[in-house]
């Protein structure tokens, strides 16, 4: 059986129809297997965010084909959609986006409730997550009583609540000073290396470092993945 | 030079016999810098001879301890006072390669800054794993080798971003290059020609 947990084949994304359409992806096929981080570089337009909306569900593609643990977006419904985004996915977004007006606890136990799940096991969930990042002490603190770093702990800890397996990080340390980005990096590779999957999408060489894999998109197509495959054989895809 | 002067400020912490000596700049800089032992020992003569340590007690096993003199002390401070001055990195292989290969025509520069990311990437992965890797983040001999490692990652990552730099500029230029044809004109043996502007302005001049 396979370890994939994402899947995307052959996945494009126009915008616009005829003469005007302009295409954020072209094309682009990647796996992303269990205990595996994949860091997406490229320029300002390059296609990084449409292709990590892509994978989250967020966004359908105009044509391709995306799988997350072994579900098939094409032809999921909506309801199956916002249930995959609620049970698989974790989102990391560059300005944290937590609910200020929700403690830590409450902001990461937030996708569990809405899953049906009883509070206290929920709470129980999101205790175990918020100690996994170092933050059992501030379960019923309010985000703005959290440092930035503080802030972006819980965002991870909220996108690998219950058995959460696909983390989606868009420029997850870009509102950080260094050191404390690197910490977040470090956190966001323990939990890969403790069994989920992970994109990371950045544009600090740094931090994509921390990644198995690193994949270059220019123009909407992916130019080198030589991580993978051959460096000679993917520069000469790419022409 | 700074292996010199960090020996020095080592020993202005109190006297150490050369093995000793060794291992405390060792723990100090992650083993990053590997000196052996007949280094330091070739260190401590020129320190003796320029005044700055002198040979002091002796113990049972036989180590001769080194200890600081009050010129060395001050040249400790003088060093850490100082900035470091970097040498002007024009020789750069790397930004000579780029530049040759900027105007050949038929070269795919994209490829070759590309191989050159995915190098840097790789070196910046291994620096990241061996940081990740460390047993007692908080401890002082780590973080001290961890500043040495940054350091290299640091400079590793410049290096990427210098790359994108230069790929988003040659992107301006069809086909990325340059395309400098073999000028026609051959410079006299001995010294070089004269530009065509420097001409211009002697006879305006």
């Amino acid at each position: 059986m396979s370890a994939a947990v994402l899947q995307l084949v052959g996945v494009t994304q126009q915008y616009g129809e005829g003469e005007t359409s302009v295409s954020a992806l072209s094309g682009v096929d990647l796996t992303v297997d269990k205990g595996e981080l994949v860091a997406i570089m490229g320029a300002s337009g390059s296609g990084k965010s449409t292709l990590l909306s892509i994978a989250g569900g967020l966004q359908k593609p105009t044509s391709g084909e995306v799988v997350v643990e072994g579900t098939y977006l094409s032809t999921a419904t909506r309801r199956d959609l916002a249930q995959l985004r609620r049970r698989s996915l974790g989102f990391v977004f560059q300005d944290f986006n937590l609910i200020p007006t929700l403690t830590a606890v409450e902001n990461v136990t937030l996708p569990l409730e809405l899953d049906g799940f009883r509070a206290r096991v929920a709470r129980r969930a999101g205790r175990d997550a918020l100690a996994s990042v170092g933050l059992e002490d501030k379960l019923d603190s309010y985000p703005d009583d959290l440092s930035g770093g503080q802030q972006q702990r819980v965002a991870i800890a909220r996108a690998v609540v219950g058995g959460r397996r696909l983390i989606l990080a868009d420029e997850p340390t870009g509102a950080l000073d260094s050191v404390t980005g690197e910490a977040v990096m470090k956190m966001i590779r323990h939990r890969v290396d403790q069994g989920a999957a992970g994109i990371l999408v950045t544009h600090e060489p740094r931090h994509a470092a921390w990644a198995d894999r690193i994949v270059f998109l220019r123009d909407g197509r992916i130019i080198d993945e030589s991580q993978r495959r051959g460096a000679d054989a993917l520069l000469s895809d790419a022409r | 030079m700074s292996v010199r002067q960090s020996l020095l400020a080592i020993l202005d912490q109190g006297p150490c016999y050369g093995y000793q000596l060794r291992a405390e700049f060792d723990r100090r800089t992650g083993s990053t810098w590997p000196l052996n032992v007949g280094q330091i020992y070739n260190t401590l003569d020129r320190l003796e001879r320029d005044g700055l340590v002198e040979k002091g007690d002796v113990d049972e096993q036989g180590h001769v301890y080194w200890q600081i003199t009050d010129a060395g002390s001050a040249e400790v401070q003088a060093w850490l006072d100082a900035p470091v001055e970097r040498a002007q990195g024009t020789r750069d292989e790397l930004a000579i390669k780029l530049a040759v290969a900027a105007t050949l025509p038929g070269v795919d520069l994209g490829a070759v800054i590309q191989r050159q990311r995915s190098a840097s990437l790789r070196q910046l992965q291994e620096l990241n794993r061996a940081k990740y890797a460390g047993s007692n983040p908080d401890g002082p001999e780590e973080l001290a080798w961890s500043l040495v490692v940054d350091s290299m990652i640091f400079a590793a990552e410049a290096e990427t971003r210098w790359l994108d730099h230069t790929e988003q500029r040659l992107a301006r230029h069809p086909h990325r290059t340059m395309g400098l044809e073999l000028s026609t004109e051959t410079p006299k043996r001995g010294r070089p020609a004269k530009s065509e502007a420097s001409d211009t302005e002697a006879v305006v001049g």
